[in-house]
C-alpha cells in the first residue's frame, strides 16, 4: 500500500465548526479511501461503503466506520499511535498514523 | 445450545428471504444506509426515532412497541430477524429491547450488514409493503433489565462489565472515537467493573467467535459466571451486544443490560467512579 499524504482528502471541517465544536479541544483523525491504479498510487476514485476501523496503541478497537460516499471518513481520538484498518470486499489494507490535540491527521489511502 | 435459536447465517437469510413467516429488521442509528440499499424484504427501525420514548429517556412504552410492531407486519408468530451496520450494535439492541417485550422468536444475522457487505452479496432499494397486524407484547421483563440503583448496590459484590474500548474505560476518551469528544458526563468507569470491550468478542469481519474463544474471553478476565453479571457501555447499544453474547450464545442466566450505561452513571450526583486501566 502506497499513501499520499500530499493531498489531504477528509471531511471539510465546516459542518465542525458549524456546530460549534471546538476544533483546539478535539484530535481529529480523517482521510480518505481511494482505490489503487496498477502502480498501487490512489488513481482518484472514492471507494464508498468502506469499512474503517481504529484500534490503539495495543491494537484494541476504539471504533469504526463506513466511508461516505466520497470516500471520506473521520474520529475523534486522543493524542498517540493509532491504526487505521481499512476492509472492503476483497481487499484490507492497515495505515499507521500519529495524532495530537488540536491539529489534524488528514490522510489519503488507497485501497 | 443456545446460538441455533439467537443467531441465523447470511445463508440462512438468503434461504428464507421470502418466507412469509420471517420479518427482516435493519436497525441502526443512521437509516440512511438502508435507503442506499437493504437485504431484499427488510423493513428498517430507527434506534432513537423508533425505539427511544423522546420525552422522557426511556424504552418506548408497551403500547407504543405494540403500535410500532403491528403497523410494520410483525405478528406474535413471526420469525424476526434483526441485523444492522456498526457491527450489529443497534440490532442486538433491539434484539434485547424485543426480549424485554417477550417476543418469542428474534433472531440475530451474525455479523450484519458488515459481514454481507463483504460478502459482496446484494442489496436492494425497493421499500417492502406489509400487511398491519395486532401485536400483542407482554410487560416489560426486568430480569434482563438493569437500573442504576441496582448497578450501585452491585459494585464489589456482582460481575460488572463495561464493554467499551479500553480508552473510555481509562477515562483517556469520552465517547466512542467517531464522535466528538465534548460530553457532558465526567470520564472513568464503575468501581470493581471489568473491562471486556464488546469487540473481543467479534471477529473482525463483524460475526461471533466461537462458544469456546468467549467463555473463555469472560472467565480469563475475571468474570464469576456463577454470580449475577451487569453490562454497560455508554448508551446501551454495545452492551446489548455483550448481553447477548452471555446470554444468548453462552446460555449465562442472570446477565442484565444497564441501557442507562455511562451516560447517566457519569452524570449521577456523588457516586464512586474509578479512572484508569
Amino acid at each position: 500500500m502506497k499513501t499520499c499524504g500530499a493531498t489531504p482528502g477528509g471531511p471539510s471541517l465546516d459542518g465542525l465548526l458549524a456546530k460549534g465544536i471546538d476544533l483546539r479541544t478535539q484530535t481529529i483523525i480523517q482521510g480518505v479511501v481511494l482505490k489503487a491504479g496498477d502502480d498501487g498510487v490512489p488513481n482518484g476514485t472514492p471507494v464508498g461503503n468502506a469499512h474503517v476501523r481504529l484500534l490503539d496503541r495495543n491494537g484494541e478497537f476504539t471504533a469504526e466506520l463506513p466511508t461516505n460516499s466520497q470516500g471520506q471518513f473521520r474520529f475523534f481520538a486522543a493524542a498517540g499511535a493509532w491504526t487505521l484498518v481499512v476492509q472492503a470486499p476483497g481487499a484490507r489494507v492497515e495505515q499507521q498514523v500519529t495524532a495530537a490535540q488540536g491539529s489534524l491527521a488528514d490522510l489519503v489511502i488507497s485501497l | 445450545m443456545s446460538r441455533e435459536k439467537s443467531l441465523v447465517s447470511a445463508d440462512w437469510v438468503t434461504e428464507n428471504i421470502s418466507n412469509p413467516n420471517v420479518v427482516i429488521v435493519e436497525v441502526d442509528e443512521d437509516t440512511t444506509l438502508y435507503e442506499q440499499g437493504h437485504i431484499q424484504n427488510a423493513i428498517t427501525f430507527h434506534w432513537r426515532d423508533d425505539l427511544q420514548d423522546g420525552l422522557i429517556r426511556d424504552l418506548i412504552s408497551k403500547e407504543k412497541f405494540e403500535a410500532l410492531l403491528s403497523k410494520s407486519g410483525i405478528s406474535n408468530d413471526s420469525t424476526v430477524i434483526l441485523y444492522g451496520g456498526n457491527n450489529n450494535w443497534f440490532a442486538t439492541y433491539a434484539f434485547w429491547y424485543f426480549k424485554v417485550y417477550g417476543h418469542q422468536d428474534v433472531r440475530l444475522l451474525d455479523g450484519g450488514r458488515k459481514r454481507w457487505e463483504l460478502d459482496a452479496r446484494p442489496f436492494v432499494t425497493e421499500v417492502p409493503t406489509r400487511t398491519a397486524t395486532r401485536y400483542v407484547a407482554k410487560d416489560r421483563d426486568n430480569s434482563i433489565r438493569a437500573y442504576r440503583d441496582e448497578v450501585i448496590a452491585a459494585i464489589g459484590v456482582l460481575n460488572i462489565v463495561d464493554v467499551r474500548s479500553p480508552a473510555e474505560f481509562s477515562g483517556e476518551l469520552a465517547a466512542p472515537a467517531h464522535l466528538p469528544q465534548e460530553q457532558g458526563q465526567i470520564k472513568g468507569h464503575i468501581p470493581t467493573a471489568k473491562n471486556i470491550p464488546w469487540s473481543k468478542a467479534a471477529n473482525e469481519d463483524g460475526t461471533f467467535k466461537s462458544d469456546i474463544e468467549l467463555k473463555e474471553l469472560y472467565v480469563g478476565a475475571g468474570v464469576d459466571l456463577a454470580k449475577d453479571t451487569i453490562a454497560y457501555c455508554r448508551i446501551g447499544e454495545r452492551s446489548a451486544f455483550s448481553w447477548f453474547v452471555l446470554h444468548e450464545l453462552l446460555g449465562v442466566a442472570n446477565v442484565k443490560n444497564y441501557d442507562g450505561s455511562w451516560t447517566e452513571y457519569g452524570s449521577l450526583v456523588g457516586v464512586p467512579v474509578a479512572v484508569g486501566a
